[in-house]
Protein backbone atom coordinates (compact mmCIF):
# COMPACT_ATOMS: atom_id res chain seq x y z
CA UNK A 1 0.00 0.00 0.00
CA UNK A 2 1.30 3.41 -0.99
CA UNK A 3 1.04 5.90 1.91
CA UNK A 4 0.59 9.66 1.69
CA UNK A 5 3.89 11.29 0.71
CA UNK A 6 5.86 12.97 3.48
CA UNK A 7 5.80 16.72 2.86
CA UNK A 8 8.97 18.82 3.07
CA UNK A 9 9.39 19.71 6.76
CA UNK A 10 8.87 23.43 6.11
CA UNK A 11 5.31 22.81 4.91
CA UNK A 12 4.58 20.46 7.81
CA UNK A 13 5.93 23.04 10.27
CA UNK A 14 3.96 25.92 8.78
CA UNK A 15 0.77 23.89 8.85
CA UNK A 16 0.94 22.69 12.45
CA UNK A 17 3.00 25.21 14.42
CA UNK A 18 -0.02 27.27 15.52
CA UNK A 19 -1.85 24.20 16.88
CA UNK A 20 1.26 23.03 18.70
CA UNK A 21 1.84 26.41 20.30
CA UNK A 22 -1.82 26.65 21.31
CA UNK A 23 -1.68 23.28 23.02
CA UNK A 24 1.55 24.15 24.83
CA UNK A 25 0.33 27.61 25.93
CA UNK A 26 -2.78 26.07 27.47
CA UNK A 27 -0.81 23.36 29.20
CA UNK A 28 2.27 25.23 30.33
CA UNK A 29 1.67 28.97 30.01
CA UNK A 30 3.79 31.58 28.23
CA UNK A 31 7.52 31.22 28.60
CA UNK A 32 7.68 27.49 29.24
CA UNK A 33 5.45 27.00 26.21
CA UNK A 34 8.02 28.74 24.03
CA UNK A 35 10.79 26.40 25.17
CA UNK A 36 8.50 23.40 24.74
CA UNK A 37 7.57 24.62 21.24
CA UNK A 38 11.19 24.54 20.17
CA UNK A 39 11.73 21.17 21.83
CA UNK A 40 8.65 19.70 20.13
CA UNK A 41 9.73 20.62 16.62
CA UNK A 42 13.34 19.60 17.25
CA UNK A 43 12.09 16.18 18.33
CA UNK A 44 9.85 16.07 15.27
CA UNK A 45 12.83 16.90 13.04
CA UNK A 46 14.83 14.14 14.66
CA UNK A 47 12.11 11.59 13.96
CA UNK A 48 11.03 12.97 10.58
CA UNK A 49 13.50 10.96 8.54
CA UNK A 50 12.18 7.71 9.96
CA UNK A 51 8.54 8.43 9.09
CA UNK A 52 7.19 5.95 6.61
CA UNK A 53 4.25 8.00 5.35
CA UNK A 54 2.69 11.42 5.73
CA UNK A 55 -0.60 10.36 7.31
CA UNK A 56 -1.94 11.76 10.57
CA UNK A 57 0.95 14.17 10.96
CA UNK A 58 -1.19 16.46 13.10
CA UNK A 59 -1.92 13.70 15.61
CA UNK A 60 1.72 12.72 15.50
CA UNK A 61 3.13 16.17 16.29
CA UNK A 62 0.49 16.82 18.97
CA UNK A 63 1.58 13.59 20.66
CA UNK A 64 5.15 14.82 20.67
CA UNK A 65 4.05 18.20 22.04
CA UNK A 66 2.09 16.52 24.78
CA UNK A 67 5.04 14.37 25.78
CA UNK A 68 7.27 17.44 25.88
CA UNK A 69 4.68 19.20 28.07
CA UNK A 70 4.47 16.20 30.41
CA UNK A 71 8.24 16.20 30.77
CA UNK A 72 8.20 19.91 31.55
CA UNK A 73 5.43 19.53 34.14
CA UNK A 74 7.21 16.61 35.73
CA UNK A 75 10.42 18.56 36.03
CA UNK A 76 8.55 21.42 37.69
CA UNK A 77 6.61 19.27 40.16
CA UNK A 78 8.06 17.89 43.42
CA UNK A 79 8.05 14.10 43.58
CA UNK A 80 5.20 12.34 45.32
CA UNK A 81 2.65 15.01 44.57
CA UNK A 82 1.29 13.29 41.54
CA UNK A 83 -1.44 11.18 43.10
CA UNK A 84 -2.75 14.19 45.04
CA UNK A 85 -2.92 16.23 41.90
CA UNK A 86 -4.74 13.43 40.19
CA UNK A 87 -7.28 13.22 43.01
CA UNK A 88 -8.14 16.92 43.12
CA UNK A 89 -11.14 17.94 41.12
CA UNK A 90 -10.13 21.07 39.30
CA UNK A 91 -12.89 21.76 36.82
CA UNK A 92 -11.17 24.69 35.16
CA UNK A 93 -8.47 22.62 33.64
CA UNK A 94 -8.93 21.40 30.09
CA UNK A 95 -9.25 17.65 29.70
CA UNK A 96 -5.78 17.07 28.35
CA UNK A 97 -4.18 19.12 31.11
CA UNK A 98 -5.94 17.07 33.74
CA UNK A 99 -4.89 13.95 31.91
CA UNK A 100 -1.29 15.13 31.92
CA UNK A 101 -1.08 14.55 35.65
CA UNK A 102 -3.44 11.58 35.76
CA UNK A 103 -1.45 9.69 33.18
CA UNK A 104 1.94 10.50 34.63
CA UNK A 105 3.84 7.31 35.30
CA UNK A 106 1.97 5.18 32.78
CA UNK A 107 4.11 3.36 30.21
CA UNK A 108 4.67 5.83 27.33
CA UNK A 109 2.47 4.07 24.81
CA UNK A 110 -0.48 3.78 27.20
CA UNK A 111 -0.04 7.37 28.32
CA UNK A 112 -0.08 8.65 24.75
CA UNK A 113 -3.06 6.47 23.84
CA UNK A 114 -5.15 7.61 26.83
CA UNK A 115 -4.39 11.27 26.25
CA UNK A 116 -5.06 11.16 22.54
CA UNK A 117 -8.31 9.31 23.12
CA UNK A 118 -9.76 11.29 26.03
CA UNK A 119 -7.81 14.54 25.86
CA UNK A 120 -7.94 15.11 22.11
CA UNK A 121 -10.86 12.91 21.21
CA UNK A 122 -8.99 11.14 18.43
CA UNK A 123 -10.35 7.91 16.97
CA UNK A 124 -8.53 4.62 17.55
CA UNK A 125 -7.58 4.68 13.92
CA UNK A 126 -5.90 8.06 14.34
CA UNK A 127 -4.21 6.95 17.55
CA UNK A 128 -2.92 3.81 15.87
CA UNK A 129 -1.44 5.95 13.14
CA UNK A 130 0.15 8.37 15.62
CA UNK A 131 1.68 5.51 17.59
CA UNK A 132 2.66 3.47 14.58
CA UNK A 133 0.62 0.47 15.76
CA UNK A 134 -2.57 -1.34 14.80
CA UNK A 135 -6.02 -0.13 15.74
CA UNK A 136 -6.46 -3.11 18.07
CA UNK A 137 -3.19 -2.33 19.80
CA UNK A 138 -4.26 1.31 20.24
CA UNK A 139 -7.58 0.20 21.77
CA UNK A 140 -5.75 -2.23 24.02
CA UNK A 141 -3.20 0.36 25.16
CA UNK A 142 -5.98 2.84 25.95
CA UNK A 143 -8.03 0.43 28.04
CA UNK A 144 -4.99 -0.95 29.89
CA UNK A 145 -3.95 2.64 30.63
CA UNK A 146 -7.39 3.53 31.95
CA UNK A 147 -7.49 0.44 34.18
CA UNK A 148 -4.10 1.32 35.58
CA UNK A 149 -5.24 4.89 36.40
CA UNK A 150 -8.41 3.56 38.08
CA UNK A 151 -6.41 1.23 40.30
CA UNK A 152 -4.12 4.08 41.28
CA UNK A 153 -6.79 6.72 41.94
CA UNK A 154 -9.13 4.44 43.94
CA UNK A 155 -7.02 1.65 45.34
CA UNK B 1 -2.36 31.55 17.21
CA UNK B 2 0.51 33.45 15.63
CA UNK B 3 4.08 32.47 16.27
CA UNK B 4 6.33 35.39 17.18
CA UNK B 5 9.14 35.90 14.71
CA UNK B 6 11.60 35.56 17.58
CA UNK B 7 10.28 32.14 18.57
CA UNK B 8 10.20 31.05 14.94
CA UNK B 9 13.75 32.22 14.34
CA UNK B 10 15.00 30.51 17.51
CA UNK B 11 13.67 27.16 16.35
CA UNK B 12 15.11 27.54 12.86
CA UNK B 13 18.53 28.53 14.19
CA UNK B 14 18.58 25.66 16.68
CA UNK B 15 17.56 23.12 14.04
CA UNK B 16 20.36 24.24 11.78
CA UNK B 17 22.96 24.46 14.57
CA UNK B 18 22.10 20.93 15.73
CA UNK B 19 22.52 19.56 12.23
CA UNK B 20 18.94 18.26 12.09
CA UNK B 21 18.20 19.72 8.68
CA UNK B 22 18.78 17.98 5.34
CA UNK B 23 18.50 21.25 3.45
CA UNK B 24 18.32 24.81 4.79
CA UNK B 25 17.09 27.53 2.46
CA UNK B 26 16.33 31.23 2.35
CA UNK B 27 15.53 33.91 -0.17
CA UNK B 28 18.45 36.29 -0.63
CA UNK B 29 18.47 39.78 -2.16
CA UNK B 30 20.80 40.50 -5.05
CA UNK B 31 21.23 43.10 -7.80
CA UNK B 32 19.83 40.57 -10.30
CA UNK B 33 16.70 40.00 -8.22
CA UNK B 34 15.78 37.74 -5.32
CA UNK B 35 17.53 34.38 -5.24
CA UNK B 36 16.26 31.16 -3.69
CA UNK B 37 19.37 29.66 -2.05
CA UNK B 38 19.51 26.14 -0.57
CA UNK B 39 22.37 24.47 1.31
CA UNK B 40 22.51 20.80 2.26
CA UNK B 41 24.86 19.01 4.63
CA UNK B 42 27.12 18.47 1.60
CA UNK B 43 27.18 22.04 0.39
CA UNK B 44 25.41 24.54 -1.81
CA UNK B 45 22.59 22.60 -3.47
CA UNK B 46 20.62 25.22 -5.36
CA UNK B 47 20.43 28.82 -6.45
CA UNK B 48 17.28 29.73 -8.31
CA UNK B 49 15.84 32.88 -9.81
CA UNK B 50 12.47 31.24 -9.26
CA UNK B 51 11.54 32.13 -5.68
CA UNK B 52 8.21 30.30 -5.58
CA UNK B 53 9.24 28.36 -2.52
CA UNK B 54 6.79 25.45 -2.45
CA UNK B 55 7.85 24.03 -5.80
CA UNK B 56 11.52 24.27 -4.91
CA UNK B 57 10.94 22.43 -1.64
CA UNK B 58 9.41 19.33 -3.22
CA UNK B 59 12.35 19.14 -5.60
CA UNK B 60 14.95 19.47 -2.85
CA UNK B 61 13.18 16.97 -0.60
CA UNK B 62 13.30 14.41 -3.39
CA UNK B 63 17.06 14.39 -3.72
CA UNK B 64 18.35 15.53 -0.35
CA UNK B 65 15.75 14.30 2.18
CA UNK B 66 12.46 15.59 3.60
CA UNK B 67 13.88 17.80 6.34
CA UNK B 68 13.87 20.96 4.25
CA UNK B 69 13.57 24.05 6.43
CA UNK B 70 13.87 27.79 5.87
CA UNK B 71 16.94 28.76 7.83
CA UNK B 72 18.74 32.08 7.32
CA UNK B 73 21.63 30.73 9.34
CA UNK B 74 22.14 27.72 7.05
CA UNK B 75 22.75 29.95 4.06
CA UNK B 76 24.95 32.50 5.88
CA UNK B 77 28.17 31.51 4.09
CA UNK B 78 26.55 31.42 0.68
CA UNK B 79 24.83 34.76 1.27
CA UNK B 80 28.10 36.37 2.33
CA UNK B 81 30.02 35.10 -0.69
CA UNK B 82 27.24 36.15 -3.07
CA UNK B 83 27.18 39.62 -1.49
CA UNK B 84 30.92 39.91 -1.95
CA UNK B 85 30.65 38.72 -5.54
CA UNK B 86 27.96 41.25 -6.39
CA UNK B 87 29.96 43.98 -4.66
CA UNK B 88 32.86 43.17 -7.00
CA UNK B 89 35.02 41.99 -4.09
CA UNK B 90 35.03 38.28 -4.91
CA UNK B 91 36.13 36.59 -8.12
CA UNK B 92 35.88 32.93 -7.06
CA UNK B 93 33.61 31.07 -4.64
CA UNK B 94 34.94 28.91 -1.80
CA UNK B 95 31.66 27.07 -1.21
CA UNK B 96 31.47 23.29 -1.44
CA UNK B 97 28.80 22.13 -3.85
CA UNK B 98 26.22 19.36 -3.58
CA UNK B 99 26.16 17.75 -7.02
CA UNK B 100 24.67 14.44 -5.94
CA UNK B 101 22.14 12.65 -8.11
CA UNK B 102 23.48 14.21 -11.31
CA UNK B 103 24.59 12.00 -14.23
CA UNK B 104 28.38 11.67 -14.72
CA UNK B 105 28.38 13.66 -17.98
CA UNK B 106 26.62 16.56 -16.26
CA UNK B 107 29.07 16.48 -13.37
CA UNK B 108 32.11 16.53 -15.66
CA UNK B 109 30.68 19.43 -17.68
CA UNK B 110 29.94 21.38 -14.49
CA UNK B 111 33.45 20.70 -13.19
CA UNK B 112 34.91 22.12 -16.40
CA UNK B 113 32.50 25.03 -16.22
CA UNK B 114 33.77 25.84 -12.72
CA UNK B 115 37.25 26.39 -14.22
CA UNK B 116 36.13 29.16 -16.59
CA UNK B 117 37.71 32.24 -15.00
CA UNK B 118 35.93 35.34 -13.76
CA UNK B 119 35.44 37.95 -16.45
CA UNK B 120 36.09 35.51 -19.34
CA UNK B 121 33.73 33.67 -21.62
CA UNK B 122 33.89 30.32 -23.34
CA UNK B 123 31.65 28.59 -25.90
CA UNK B 124 29.41 25.53 -25.66
CA UNK B 125 31.66 23.80 -28.19
CA UNK B 126 34.87 24.54 -26.27
CA UNK B 127 33.37 23.20 -23.10
CA UNK B 128 32.25 20.07 -24.93
CA UNK B 129 35.78 19.59 -26.28
CA UNK B 130 37.27 19.97 -22.82
CA UNK B 131 35.20 17.08 -21.45
CA UNK B 132 36.30 14.97 -24.41
CA UNK B 133 32.98 15.17 -26.30
CA UNK B 134 33.71 17.76 -29.02
CA UNK B 135 30.44 17.07 -30.85
CA UNK B 136 28.28 17.44 -27.74
CA UNK B 137 27.86 21.24 -27.77
CA UNK B 138 24.08 20.87 -27.73
CA UNK B 139 24.18 18.50 -24.76
CA UNK B 140 26.42 21.00 -22.97
CA UNK B 141 23.77 23.62 -23.67
CA UNK B 142 21.19 21.44 -21.97
CA UNK B 143 23.44 21.03 -18.94
CA UNK B 144 23.83 24.82 -18.75
CA UNK B 145 20.08 25.28 -19.03
CA UNK B 146 19.46 22.89 -16.12
CA UNK B 147 22.35 24.14 -13.99
CA UNK B 148 21.03 24.00 -10.41
CA UNK B 149 23.67 26.39 -9.09
CA UNK B 150 23.92 29.34 -11.49
CA UNK B 151 26.23 32.28 -10.67
CA UNK B 152 28.51 30.06 -8.56
CA UNK B 153 28.73 27.56 -11.42
CA UNK B 154 29.12 30.31 -14.00
CA UNK B 155 26.97 29.21 -16.92
CA UNK B 156 26.55 32.93 -17.72
CA UNK B 157 30.15 32.77 -19.03
CA UNK B 158 29.20 30.33 -21.78
CA UNK B 159 28.19 31.91 -25.10
CA UNK B 160 27.67 30.87 -28.72
CA UNK B 161 30.55 30.33 -31.14
CA UNK B 162 29.96 33.72 -32.79
CA UNK B 163 29.89 35.50 -29.46
CA UNK B 164 26.09 35.75 -29.34
CA UNK B 165 24.65 35.20 -25.87
CA UNK B 166 22.30 32.36 -26.93
CA UNK B 167 20.26 31.92 -23.77
CA UNK B 168 20.10 31.86 -19.99
CA UNK B 169 17.66 30.05 -17.71
CA UNK B 170 17.31 33.22 -15.64
CA UNK B 171 16.70 35.39 -18.72
CA UNK B 172 19.21 37.12 -20.99
CA UNK B 173 19.01 40.38 -19.00
CA UNK B 174 20.57 38.62 -16.06
CA UNK B 175 23.26 37.01 -18.22
CA UNK B 176 24.20 40.46 -19.52
CA UNK B 177 24.16 41.94 -16.00
CA UNK B 178 26.50 39.24 -14.67
CA UNK B 179 28.92 39.57 -17.59
CA UNK B 180 28.95 43.35 -17.18
CA UNK B 181 29.57 43.02 -13.48
CA UNK B 182 32.60 40.89 -14.29
CA UNK B 183 33.77 43.32 -16.95
CA UNK B 184 33.40 40.71 -19.68
CA UNK B 185 31.25 42.96 -21.84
Amino acid sequence: MQGVAIPPFELFYEEHRADVLRLLRRTLGGERADDAFQETFLRALQAYRRLEHGEQLRAWVLTIARNVAIDALRRAKPEGELVDVAATDDDDRPAYEELASLTDGLPPKERAAVVLRYGYDLSYEQIASALGSSEDAARQATSTGVRRIRRRVSP
Amino acid sequence: MTISSDLDRRFRDAASALGLVDVGFDVVDSPVGELFVAVSDRGLAEISYDTRVEEQLELLARFAGPRVLRSPRAVDDARRELDEYFAGKRRAFDLSLDLRALPPFTVSVLQELARVPYGRTTTYGELAARVGRPRAARAVGTVMNRNRIPIVLPCHRVVGSTGNLVGYAGGLDRKVALLELEGAR
